[in-house]
């Protein structure tokens, strides 16, 4: 079983539109949507859904107002202002750190769990989709990537399938860390900006904490082809494969309006020829890491 | 000696459950009489982050100074070895089967975690 | 005045309005750069930076000569950042979230606080705009206490303009809760309107004004437009595609310096927002 991971660091430089591209030329995979925070990949897959479950996430502290005395011990101990001065919990800025649970003398603070968002099982024309959505607001969402990657592995398996294309969220933070450990090989799609080159060089640095062999292509490199250079002579001083380039074409755009993939759209348009290479290149190394890592679990 | 097996299961016959910190149940076994007790783990499998630190603190309490499993984390391992609990990786089978390849020297032990930290 | 510059989907141009209207407002302006997982804003800006400030999340540090392993501090942490294992006990400080139940549990005073590193503020100024960002270190989960921090450099009297994440969850919440005006930045395609969504909802949730940017406003559908109509969101501007914006923000150029009209119209812009909060917080006061 392996994992391509795709991420970007920056947002919006194409990333979920790469990975549906993928998933139109791979076969034998199972697809797994971890940007729970905004995920737009099943607006190309058009999912129909299987399973629908409930996410569990952290819990959240409620005051029992007819046991309050207003003490104030729980506005004294909570360090994130959650609690105001009609001792009402503020859900947002609740932590769920369970101090005021804790320290409460008349043990009139609950902590209830919350559901925080949900996750699926679905099918897809390009095969099974392991996907989430985590509620507005929440936090959590690291978890919910490690589980909705985890369900995604399970899935592969008994169907017995050997590849998980994951669409993996942007920044550097906990969900990118959740979206990382484990994985068998890592894209990064960059764009030729300052902005792009800066963003790629912070999430290359945290994949390589991760050990994980790292890849990256540049898209709408024809906007700017120096900073195009300058990332991927960047990433060759990083380790960082680079696998190639992608040009400015309206057909990304086009093709999510209709909700087809590249391939589906245009298969012979610049950015689709230019995608299939890139998958091809990104395939055979996905198998040479595999292959050497084959002594090792998961 | 006490020795702790991740179980997938109540019993001796129970599979050895892969994974440490997210295990059903960790069974602590007595080497010498194959007396055990199975110690519910659903608390820690459910826990958020830190399930195999948990998981660890629980069989320090029981007194295991050997864990018997198949993946273990960094943090686990981490915890594991500052509770002076030597560790066994990779290990399949039933939990009586692990315990007899045990007592018969057929075990190694890891210096180093084999799984990747869970977030 | 605060106005919080967000979007659900990343890459729609946020750090392109947030500059430029932090550049074509006249007066005592603040940019906040709350993106601390990539940020971006200082590479348009190009500030002379005369200052930085590591800050650090609390996290418990144990003195065994007073510990009596009694586990009361684990027992208090839901976070499982603090264990009693055998003989010793063991902080896991990349899980701790710094309340500080720890320290204020343990009967024999032997937990104090330390610090882990979140990552470091930087500040300084150009042309009369002062500057300041947040930057996560590299290898850290936790955004939104460093966002916090950001946000406590935010001076009365001036207006400041926050370049929030994309996304909507915590940390986004962290760079809008507590704002004027939330100024939403989308474009118009099936992505953008789904993600726009979501940000929308979080704004609800909030209870702050907002309007919407749309950015490349001549690619993709209509759909955008029809959703802000139905929600009686107020459309403030719209930034059609051409290539040579998109070539100059690749070089780091600001929008409102590049080309002539710009700078007006994102002065413009400051007005409708500071009236429309206007109108908000007088609604509110009579109800």
């Amino acid at each position: 079983m392996h994992e391509l991971v795709v991420i970007s660091g920056k947002g919006g430089t194409g990333k979920t539109t790469l990975l549906a591209a993928f998933a139109s030329l791979a076969r034998k995979k199972v697809l797994c949507d971890a940007d729970v925070d905004a995920s737009d990949l099943h607006l190309i897959m058009n999912p129909r859904i299987h399973q629908r479950h409930d996410f569990k996430g952290g819990h959240t502290a409620l005051i029992n107002q007819d046991k309050c005395t207003g003490c104030g011990i729980c506005r004294d101990v909570c360090r994130f202002d959650a609690i105001n001065e009609n001792f009402k919990v503020n859900p947002l800025s609740c932590e769920g750190c369970g101090v005021c649970h804790y320290f409460c003398p008349e043990e009139a603070v609950d902590l209830p769990q919350k559901t925080c968002g949900e996750w699926y099982i679905s099918d897809t024309r390009f095969g099974p989709l392991a996907h989430a959505r985590l509620g507005v607001a929440e936090e959590n969402s690291g978890r919910l990537v490690t589980l909705i990657r985890k369900q995604g592995k399970e899935l592969a398996e008994r169907m017995g399938l050997d590849l998980m294309l994951t669409d993996g969220p942007p920044g550097i933070g906990c969900p990118v860390i959740a979206s990382l450990g484990g994985a068998t090989a890592v894209l990064i799609v960059a764009e030729p900006s300052l902005s792009g080159l800066h963003d790629m060089e912070r999430v290359a640095q945290l994949a390589h904490g991760f050990n994980v062999p790292t890849m990256t292509c540049v898209n709408k490199f024809d906007l700017n082809p120096d900073q195009a250079r300058a990332i991927e002579s960047m990433a060759e001083r990083k380790n960082v494969a680079v696998m190639g380039r992608i040009p400015f074409d309206p057909i990304f755009t086009k093709s999510m309006i209709m909700g087809r993939t590249l391939f589906e759209y245009d298969s012979q348009s610049n950015g689709a020829l230019s995608v299939k290479s890139i998958w091809e290149k990104v395939f055979k190394s996905l198998k040479n890491h595999c292959e050497k890592n084959k002594k090792l679990p998961d | 000696m006490k020795i702790a097996v991740s179980s997938t299961g109540k019993d001796l016959d129970s599979p050895v459950e892969p994974r440490f910190g997210r295990a059903p149940y960790l069974i602590i076994v007595d080497t010498d009489t194959l007396e055990f007790e199975a110690l519910d783990n659903s608390a820690s499998m459910n826990a958020f982050k830190g399930a195999g630190i948990q998981a660890a603190a629980m069989i320090s309490r029981k007194g295991a100074r050997v864990l018997l499993t198949g993946y273990c984390g960094p943090k686990a391992f981490e915890a594991l070895e500052a509770a002076k609990i030597k560790v066994a990786n990779n290990v399949t089978g039933k939990v009586k089967e692990a315990v007899t390849a045990f007592n018969g020297g057929l075990i190694s032990f890891s210096d180093r975690p084999n799984a990747e930290a869970h977030w | 005045m605060i106005i919080s510059v967000a979007s659900g989907k990343g890459g729609t141009g946020k750090t392109t309005i947030a500059t430029s209207m932090a550049f074509s407002v006249e007066g005592a302006v603040q940019l906040l750069d709350c993106d601390v997982e990539e940020p971006n804003a200082h590479l348009f800006v190009r500030p002379d930076i005369t200052g930085a400030e590591i800050i650090y999340t609390p996290v418990p540090e144990v003195n065994m000569n007073r510990c009596t392993l009694c586990g009361t501090c684990s027992e208090i942490c839901r976070f499982n950042a603090i264990v009693v294992l055998g003989e010793t006990i063991l902080p896991f400080t990349e899980l701790c979230h710094g309340c500080g139940g720890c320290m204020l549990a343990c009967p024999e005073k032997a937990i104090r606080e330390t610090g882990r590193e979140l990552g470091v503020i930087e500040y300084g100024s150009r042309k009369g705009l002062e500057f300041i960002h947040g930057k996560l270190r590299i290898g850290e989960a936790m955004a939104p206490p460093l966002i916090r921090k950001v946000r406590e450099y935010a001076k009365p009297g001036f207006l400041t303009i926050i370049d929030a994440p994309p996304g909507t969850s915590c940390p986004v919440i962290a760079a809008m809760s507590g704002a004027d005006f939330i100024l939403l930045v989308t474009e118009p395609t099936p992505f953008g309107l789904h993600d726009l969504k979501l940000a929308v909802g979080a704004v609800k949730l909030l209870d702050i004004p907002c309007g919407l940017v749309i950015n490349r406003s001549d690619i993709g559908d209509g759909r955008v437009r029809e959703y802000a109509l139905a929600e009686n969101i107020p459309v403030l501007m719209e930034i059609p595609f051409a290539r040579g914006i998109a070539e100059a923000y690749s070089r780091g150029e600001v929008l409102a310096q590049i080309s002539s009209g710009w700078k007006e119209k994102f002065q413009e812009l400051s007005e409708r927002i500071k009236n429309i909060a206007r109108q908000k917080s007088a609604g509110t006061s009579y109800a």
